[in-house]
């Protein structure tokens, strides 16, 4: 237990916290601490955290995405003609094809960045306004409705009826879900390219050095999230059984906010994927408890902002300084 | 910085200037021929009327790019800033509400954008945490803040003069664009002639080598990132005469708009360097483009790709004249 707080401090803290709220609610409230609560819980969260570890990636090269938003709108309105161009498709054709624009879409990021040496925020917010802009134009802001029955009926995978008559459903989202949390977990923690990763992030200029093919990280780690967009955008897409164009902006900023309170750091190096779930946990979490609670949803932003700016002022506190400045103070 | 550096970084701001002055002379001309109606009186004045609002925001986000940072903020401090000069306005009696109503609310308004600034630049001091999360979960306690107090409705119902000043022309100029000129100055004067300015680019450049030469890089963070918040308030207050209401959400596309017009003003994403002169000619660019493109049928949207890939191209270009600056070398 010791050496887990040594050597994962953030993910150790982040769960204490977790349990510590999880004890909280579940005595405030009955309905928090049941099957039904847990699992609708999992389905809430999984395409936050589908974006989250495809996010994970790109902090830890060292660089930073605003546009996988936007971008995952874009594959929806792309995989939705594309699909209907197919025939309708299935949810295999809908994996491949959404990843495989989001990919395509990653790799434009990666090469504005890598082949021109521009910084990727100011990429990624070009791109942001690029997509973003010409989705508008060219769609002219329509909602589609008519998804192929695949797409849009829900896929139970486990239900289980509760003592009461109520069911615990565990949906399709939250499956893919964890199929994208055990591949970003197997790509950057298993294999030669995730560390290679995790080197360019720390050093860009010392990994080029040691011949690690710096192309391929940066394509890597881009097309990963772009291919996490699309999967997400296709989740998203449905979950609420619409496309819509403006459904997804402005969730870049809450998506990058969780990422980091796991413990990811924007100057890359850093970060797992343990971390960044319950990153991400942790504020569904509190939603959902003040949720049951009975507190006004309009506040819900308010607290959320207050944990996070507590969270992050905190986690950067280095807590032996503190002690040391005490002690010097008193002796003084 | 050796001399020669400094004189080599000079040519190439002041080529920077040049280079988006002669770019926006091309595209006036060229919206001129394409159109009779881009050179009127109308159509002037209207890009007068909106230009004012992007520019504050940005002036807000210039500052703290040039000392290394980032303040995600300045669109919902700005909402909140508002909020607080309505809100006092309303107690006053609305439409009937006097002038000294209107200063308290503005005194108010300042102090909100001043202490989002202040904690800010106080989280950001003293315990390193990048500015970017600091200002993020700003942003998100700022919006929650809004959405919570004015239940994401429109606060309308303000006295006639405060329509006038947002309105309101002096000499044929709209009031906002002259408030805008003003903050313009104000922020350059301390960008280049104060102490303050000078240790906002050192900031930038090196915080290391800033604080060992006896900066105050505490002190000089916390009022960077103070003077952001207040430049959001005078955004609020010129949003809400503007448009005589107030909605937590209002102008929330800018913000990634306002950090563009800073890179395409030549202010180096790591900070430390960039001035405000090209920062001005690039917002005026882009409020070209947009009123141009207006006036020959397309759309905002349009208009919105169109600045991202400009983006990308003038970063591009910078990378080919570093090519071969290299190469003739």
């Amino acid at each position: 237990m010791e050496k887990i707080f040594k050597t994962h401090p953030i993910e150790a803290w982040l769960l204490i916290i977790i349990i510590a709220t999880s004890a909280v609610l579940s005595m405030l409230s009955v309905q928090y601490f049941t099957l039904v609560n847990a699992f609708d819980l999992l389905n809430s969260i999984s395409i936050n955290v589908i974006f989250a570890v495809g996010l994970l990636v790109v902090l830890i090269s060292g660089g930073i995405d605003i546009s996988f938003a936007v971008a995952a709108s874009v594959i929806q309105y792309v995989a939705f003609y594309v699909l209907s161009y197919l025939g309708g498709g299935n949810w295999f054709i809908g994996i491949i094809v959404a990843g495989g624009l989001g990919v395509i879409l990653g790799a434009i990021n990666a090469g504005l960045i890598h082949y021109f040496r521009i910084i990727s925020i100011v990429v990624t917010i070009a791109t942001f306004n690029i997509f973003f802009g010409l989705l508008m134009f060219l769609t002219k802001g329509v909602y589609l409705y008519d998804l192929p029955d695949w797409w849009a009926n829900r896929v139970i995978i486990f239900e289980h009826e509760m003592a009461n008559g109520t069911w615990a459903e565990l949906t399709l989202p939250a499956v893919i879900m964890f199929g994208a949390i055990s591949a970003t977990w197997f790509l950057i923690t298993y294999t030669s390219i995730g560390r290679q990763i995790y080197a360019f992030g720390d050093n860009p200029e010392g990994a080029r050095r040691i011949g690690i093919n710096v192309v391929a990280v940066q394509f890597i780690a881009y097309g990963w999230m772009g291919m996490m967009a699309g999967i997400g955008g296709l989740m998203q897409a449905h979950f609420m059984q619409e496309i819509v164009p403006n459904a997804l902006i402005g969730r870049e900023l809450d998506v990058l906010a969780a990422v980091v309170l796991g413990g990811a750091t924007l100057g890359g190096g850093r970060g797992t994927v343990m971390g960044c779930v319950l990153g991400v946990l942790l504020m569904a979490i509190i939603q959902n408890g003040l949720n049951l609670l009975g507190v006004t949803p309009f506040a819900f932003k308010a607290i959320v902002g207050v944990i996070i700016l507590l969270a992050i002022t905190l986690s950067n506190v280095s807590f032996v300084e503190l002690r040391a400045y005490l002690r010097m103070k008193r002796s003084q | 910085m050796t001399k020669t550096n400094r004189k080599k970084i000079k040519r190439y701001m002041e080529g920077e200037v040049a280079g988006l002055s002669i770019f926006l002379i091309v595209i006036v001309i060229a919206f001129s021929l394409a159109s009779p109606r881009f050179l009127t009186g109308a159509n002037l004045s209207s890009m007068a009327i909106q230009l004012p609002e992007l520019g504050l925001l940005t002036l807000a986000m210039l500052i703290p790019i040039l000392s290394g940072g980032l303040n995600l903020s300045i669109t919902y401090t700005a909402n909140m800033s508002g909020l607080a000069l309505a809100w006092t306005l309303q107690a006053f009696g609305g439409p009937e509400a006097g002038v000294e109503a209107f200063i308290l609310g503005c005194v108010l308004a300042f102090s909100v954008g001043a202490l989002s600034g202040f904690v800010i630049g106080f989280v950001v001091a003293y315990t390193k945490a990048h500015p970017i999360l600091v200002s993020l979960s700003m942003m998100i306690l700022m919006r929650g803040i809004g959405e919570f107090m004015s239940h994401g409705k429109d606060i309308t119902g303000f006295p006639q003069f405060v329509q006038n000043i947002g309105q309101g022309e002096i000499g044929g100029i709209p009031i906002p664009l002259l408030v805008f000129i003003a903050c313009a100055i104000v922020w350059h004067i301390i960008l280049s002639r104060t102490r303050q300015g000078f240790g906002t680019y050192m900031l930038g450049s090196n915080i290391m080598a800033t604080a060992y030469s006896g900066i105050s890089t505490k002190r000089n963070l916390i009022i960077l990132y103070t003077l952001s918040g207040l430049m959001c308030s005078v955004a609020g207050i010129i949003m809400l005469s503007r448009f005589n209401s107030v909605r937590v959400g209002h102008g929330e596309s800018f913000l990634l708009i306002t950090v563009l017009a800073c890179f395409l003003g030549a202010v180096n994403p790591f900070g430390g360097f960039g001035r405000v002169v090209p920062v001005v000619l690039a917002l005026i660019i882009l409020q070209v483009l947009t009123s141009g493109l207006n006036i020959l049928g397309s759309n905002q949207h349009l208009s919105t790709a169109l600045w991202g890939i400009f983006l990308i191209a003038v970063m591009v270009l910078r990378w080919a004249w570093w090519r071969f600056s290299i190469k003739i070398k």
